[in-house]
């Protein structure tokens, strides 16, 4: 019984010294490196509390994907991160001020409700006993909230063409292979027969004008 | 002692806290802006997820996999922006963003 409650306490009290890393240290690559650290604790508490499958989901989507896009785009930007931190002592105290102010209202909402006796009546779609979490989860997934999913995989269309869309260069000085030309080749195009004198070469011969 | 539905919503809460103060105090650098958004998203995850399983009702969960779907894209399209923007104008400082500044 103490056991989940000690790594409740491990999991919860690194999550939140790495989110106090995150926004605090000096070097944003540090700064991933500790948002890593958050979510993989973050996924530890997923697992305490038995959604299993959203704990993977986590460390694959957010270790695996967004954190390596992150370190991808802060090594490919040559930017001044220290000219960027002026001025952060500036902002300290009115940061200070309002993260207290709103950490004492969301406790003392926390601290102050109660749950309705009714809302054990009206759920939608209980957890069930005898599966696992991964397949209670499919078996509402793929069913009552496939539109849901359907969406979900929309947005991420949307974004994977926008983000190409918004980085895609067209540089005019690279060779680009073109169908139309290639197969538009015939061999008057492409060879030319000549009789070359003996000690002459093909001086005569504008070469560019084969080779096309 | 049992761990119980308010252990884990003071986590989100300080979580999302922590995601509010790093959006202050990193007002010049975005990567740390959005660094901190992802904070607060899963602060929100937290939260969903907490209360999927004490309730006992798994929608809760599949909201949550939405949001985590909804940060990914949210992360790829701010950096993709990200470097457009430091492309056109070198520098990725927020204050200089006043193009549209009438």
């Amino acid at each position: 019984m103490i056991l989940p409650a000690l790594f409740f306490y491990l999991f919860a009290g690194v999550c939140v010294a790495s989110a106090v890393m995150v926004i605090v240290s000096r070097n944003p690559v540090h700064s991933v490196l500790f948002l890593i650290l958050a979510f993989v604790n973050a996924a530890g508490l997923f697992v305490l509390m038995g959604a299993e499958f959203l704990a993977m989901i986590l460390v694959v989507v957010y270790v695996g994907a967004v954190a390596v896009l992150f370190l991808f785009v802060i090594m490919m930007l040559d930017v001044d991160f220290a000219e960027l931190r002026e001025g952060f002592l500036e902002y300290l105290p009115i940061g200070l001020v309002i993260g207290a102010v709103f950490l004492a209202e969301l406790l003392l909402v926390g601290g102050g409700w109660v749950i309705n006796a009714g809302t054990a009546k009206s759920i939608t779609a209980a957890i069930p006993n005898n599966v696992s979490n991964t397949e209670a989860l499919g078996l509402v997934l793929y069913t009552r909230y496939i539109h849901y999913f359907q969406i979900a995989g929309m947005v991420l269309l949307v974004a994977m063409i926008g983000a190409i869309v918004l980085t895609l260069r067209h540089k005019v000085n690279v060779k680009r292979q073109d169908i139309n030309v290639q197969n538009a080749r015939t061999p008057e195009l492409a060879m030319s027969v000549r009789k070359v004198a003996s000690g002459q070469g093909l001086q005569d011969v504008d070469a560019a004008e084969w080779v096309q | 002692m049992t761990i119980g539905l308010g252990h884990y919503l003071s986590v989100g809460a300080i979580l999302f806290t922590l995601g509010i103060l790093g959006i202050f105090l990193n007002r010049k650098n975005i990567i740390v802006i959005l660094m901190s958004i992802e904070l607060i998203l899963l602060a929100v995850n937290v939260n969903l997820v907490a209360f999927s399983t004490f309730l006992g009702d798994i929608v809760g969960q599949v909201f949550a996999l939405l949001v985590l779907t909804v940060a990914a894209a949210e992360a790829a399209i701010g950096l993709a922006v990200l470097v457009v923007y430091f492309r056109n104008r070198g520098s990725i400082a927020v204050e200089d963003v006043n193009l549209m500044k009438g």
